[in-house]
């Protein structure tokens, strides 16, 4: 196994901490219209990932970070091929952000609908392109002799990107719900398991779907044990969740989403953007690759600190262990980081 | 080829406005941090309530400001692929090592940590919560040492190879790329603009609170004023402190930069002839068609000693350096000239407006000292606004007294204009290349990108940025209007992590929700 060949394991690796990470809280956004009743129990779902969900999206940046690192090709002919998509990934991630951050800190009414409504799409949208995204590069993408994808915008909507679109929207937000059913307390919970098993069931569909296709078009013997393990993973958070046994619940729909993005990284090892135009101009682990000493450099640096990354952002899911229900909200006044105070604000305004 | 003009164009402007805009939440975010952290551990350490209030008070502004500094990097690190496609391609085997070095070291410490100091007031024994904002302060320092590595091997190459084959920068030495001149000198640089701009900002909003106090003592809150007062002192000798050191910084910088870029310096200075001794120009009015000055007004002999440390030596001018780079790369010589006007401006709006802060600073720190050096019946207590005091006995007057106040919020901030100068200047003094001496920005850009998606992204970011501009600026005046919330009380015992008492209250609402 050379250095790229381990890159191409790590790049993997850190994409699908991505998707079992915020995974869940893009599941969580799209839930709080979906699940939530009224803005005490979107608060509630919010601030399930209030402490975390900051520190998941690291792992996006540190995927494309390593990406641009590790396959410097992979990088500018994705980022500079899938531009539309990835713009309104980047608006979303923006609007997102900040959403979180200030919806609290003005009582008007006006002010934290808006947020709010902010948090569902910039959640929903990216939960789906990202699906697009990936979809596109496993399938393949018109990929010309200098590495530049000459194709449109449109020609990434194909119906396969867009199935991985639909599966990875839904897989995102059953996994939300499982999170939520794990997180919460009170009368949410027992709606949060009642919805993971509805959406649990279409998701099960449409992945079943889009791996069989995924398998079809590139597969082989990996990627078929990799999918089976999705969906009997899949199946097994269903029936945990049907048991309110929410902690295997969310170890298995985790599980899902690990087995998934493995098999589609399986399928497209060892290619890393496959050309439609000619399979000579694809992008692969070696063509698209720094020198082994870049390699060499990044090898140490994600040795060391991969196992601290992971040591003490799990400590922060421990901290943050217990659940939360309505009774744990504080009352409408904006409660700043100092609490709640409302500085300025006259009581009418709430 | 019409097309291809326009369309590195709007690439250029993209990232210009991008990163511009980026570049005024990250100086306050860095200081911030260690302002707030430090804040903090006067109370941890004396558990002093004003300490507890202005930890709070600060770090809830430092909060709003850093959600837009880290939504607004996201940006930062993909548009390399979006929009310079080739620019990522050739240097990528370099500049991503240190871009995913900060992604990997720097932001995960920041993010993760942050969660936890938000949300970790009730959760977290106040030293462990201390720590934690340590830590994001840190994180915070630490990416910008790793950014600040990748634009310095832009500005001045090392520690790598052209590969025969693709023609691509290689990286061989990674402690060269790290550990350069030219980072070590800009990290310094920036750290300390950075800390300037979070001392100017701190001045700004605790004058703001300590004038009124004093026009309005009746409706002070006396515990506010004692927070405020301590804020402003902080202020005042972070200003002086950083002032100081973003000035010598400054220099060395612009001394590395005679050696490794003479363009940029010849063009910061508007200097067209090799001259010895150089002069420093304080105005000038330029014809870039002939290569001159039409108009101009200079010290002699400063500028030679800027760059050499001496008062003679010769400064190479604009015209032959162009000459000398044509030569060397080929091409014509005007080629190698960047944006006079603006360099030269940049240049001066940089130094301009970040001395001004300094020197607010330095005048403030001398006319709100206290105790030893007043006559007793002068001297003010510690939840009073202090009196702007010239001499020992001597008050400053009505007149200047509100003046001295009123400069005080007024330049707030004056270092957010000179550090968005600094960054306009040093790219722009670059051009025309993307890496000094290896590659052109016109070569840079994606060549797949058409400028119809290109003008749709700009004018989305554009766009957004300018409201979420509005939303955050009137945000933050509301939060620092609002002063500290001097009846909310420290937790009244020591959260524990484990174990009986951390978890007596199951119904407790939290201490922070979003």
């Amino acid at each position: 196994m050379q250095l790229h060949d381990v890159w191409f394991v790590l790049i993997a690796v850190l994409w699908t901490g991505y998707f079992f990470l915020e995974g869940f809280d893009f599941g969580i956004g799209v839930l709080t219209r979906l699940l939530a009743r009224d803005r005490a129990e979107r608060r509630v779902l919010i601030n399930t990932i209030g402490p975390v969900w900051d520190g998941n999206e690291v792992w996006l940046l540190t995927a494309g970070g390593a990406t641009f690192a590790a396959f410097p090709d992979w990088y500018a002919t994705l980022f500079s091929g899938f531009y539309l998509p990835l713009l309104i990934i980047l608006v979303c991630l923006i609007i997102r952000g900040v959403a979180f951050e200030y919806r609290h800190k003005r009582t008007e009414e006006r002010w934290q609908n808006g947020w709010e409504q902010a948090i569902f799409w910039t959640s929903l949208l990216p939960a789906f392109l990202w699906g697009v995204a990936f979809g596109n590069i496993v399938h393949g993408v018109a990929i010309d002799q200098q590495k530049n994808y000459i194709g449109g915008f449109g020609d990434l909507l194909n119906p396969y990107a867009l199935l991985g679109g639909l599966t990875t929207l839904l897989l995102f937000t059953f996994h939300g719900a499982v999170f939520a059913a794990l997180k919460t307390v009170g009368d949410i919970r027992t709606r949060a398991r009642a919805m993971a098993l509805r959406l649990g069931l279409v998701t099960a569909v449409l992945a079943l779907a889009f791996l069989t296709w995924t398998q079809v078009h590139r597969g082989d013997g990996w990627s078929l044990a990799a999918l089976v393990v999705a969906v009997l993973a899949l199946l097994g958070a269903l029936a945990a969740n049907q048991l309110a046994r929410e902690g295997w619940a969310f170890i298995l729909s985790g599980l899902t989403i690990v087995a998934a993005v493995t098999m589609l990284f399986l399928s497209l090892f060892p290619d890393v953007m496959p050309s439609t135009l000619n399979p000579a101009w694809s992008l692969t682990v070696s063509n698209a690759s720094s020198a082994p000493y870049t390699l060499k450099v990044m090898t140490v640096v994600a040795a060391v600190f991969t196992p601290l990354v992971l040591l003490y952002q799990g400590w922060t899911y421990w901290v943050f262990r217990k659940r939360i229900g309505v009774q744990h909200i504080p009352s409408g006044r904006p409660a700043g980081p100092a609490g709640p105070a409302a500085p300025a604000a006259p009581a009418a305004e709430s | 080829m019409q097309l291809a003009i326009a369309h590195d164009t709007i690439a250029r402007w993209q990232f210009g406005v991008t990163t511009v805009y980026h570049f005024l939440f990250v100086p306050l975010t860095i200081s911030l941090a260690a302002l707030v952290a430090g804040l903090e551990t006067a109370w941890v350490r004396t558990g002093k309530e004003k300490y507890f209030h202005a930890t709070k008070f600060w770090g809830k502004l430092f909060l709003i400001n850093i959600a837009m500094g880290v939504v607004t990097g996201i940006v930062q690190e993909f548009q390399f692929g979006m929009n310079w496609s080739d620019y990522s391609r050739f240097v990528g085997d370099v500049f991503g090592a240190p871009l995913a070095m900060e992604a990997l070291i720097a932001f995960f410490f920041e993010s993760t940590f942050i969660g936890l100091w938000i949300f970790g007031w009730d959760k977290l024994p106040k030293k462990i919560h201390c720590a934690c904002i340590w830590l994001v302060a840190i994180g915070t320092m630490l990416s910008a040492y790793f950014i600040l590595a990748a634009n310095s091997w832009m500005q001045h190459p090392t520690g790598y190879t052209i590969d025969p084959v693709t023609k691509r920068a290689q990286l061989t030495d990674i402690g060269k790329v790290l550990f350069q001149d030219t980072t070590l000198v800009v990290v310094f640089h920036t750290l300390t603009a950075a800390f300037l701009t979070g001392a100017a900002f701190v001045v700004g909003i605790a004058s703001w609170h300590l004038w009124k106090a004093k026009r309005k003592p009746a409706s002070a809150d006396q515990r506010r004023t004692a927070s405020m007062r301590t804020s402003l002192r902080l202020g005042l000798v972070l200003a002086v402190v950083a002032g100081l050191g973003t000035a010598l910084s400054g220099d060395t910088l612009a001394k590395v930069m005679f050696e490794q870029q003479p363009m940029k310096m010849a063009s910061a200075e508007a200097l067209w002839d090799t001259q010895a001794p150089a002069p420093f120009s304080i105005f000038a009015v330029g014809n870039v068609q002939k290569g001159h000055n039409s108009v101009e007004l200079e010290i002699p002999g400063i500028l030679s000693f800027l760059a050499k440390s001496d008062f003679h030596s010769p400064v190479p001018g604009i015209n032959d350096t162009a000459a000398a780079e044509a030569a060397k790369y080929g091409g014509k010589p005007s080629d190698y000239i960047p944006d006079i006007f603006v360099t030269y401006w940049g240049f001066r709006l940089m130094i301009g407006f970040g001395m001004t802060s300094f020197v607010a600073g330095a005048i403030g720190l001398w006319t709100t000292r206290k105790k030893w050096f007043l006559a007793p019946e002068f001297r003010t207590g510690e939840d009073e606004p202090p009196r702007l005091m010239l001499t020992r006995t001597r008050e400053l007057g009505p007149t200047l007294t509100k003046w001295s106040w009123r400069i005080g919020i007024l330049t707030m901030g004056f270092p957010l204009v000179a550090n968005s100068f600094g960054w306009i200047f040093t790219e722009m003094g670059r051009q025309p290349w993307s890496v000094f001496g290896l590659l052109t920005t016109a070569d840079s850009v994606s060549p797949n990108v058409g400028v119809g998606t290109q003008v749709i992204a700009f004018s989305t970011f554009t766009a957004l940025y300018a409201v979420l501009a509005v939303i955050e600026v009137r945000l933050l005046a509301k939060y620092a209007k609002a002063g500290p919330d001097v009846d909310e009380r420290p937790p009244a015992k020591d959260p524990r992590l484990r174990g009986p008492g951390s978890d007596e209250d199951a119904d407790r609402p939290l201490a922070f929700a979003y």
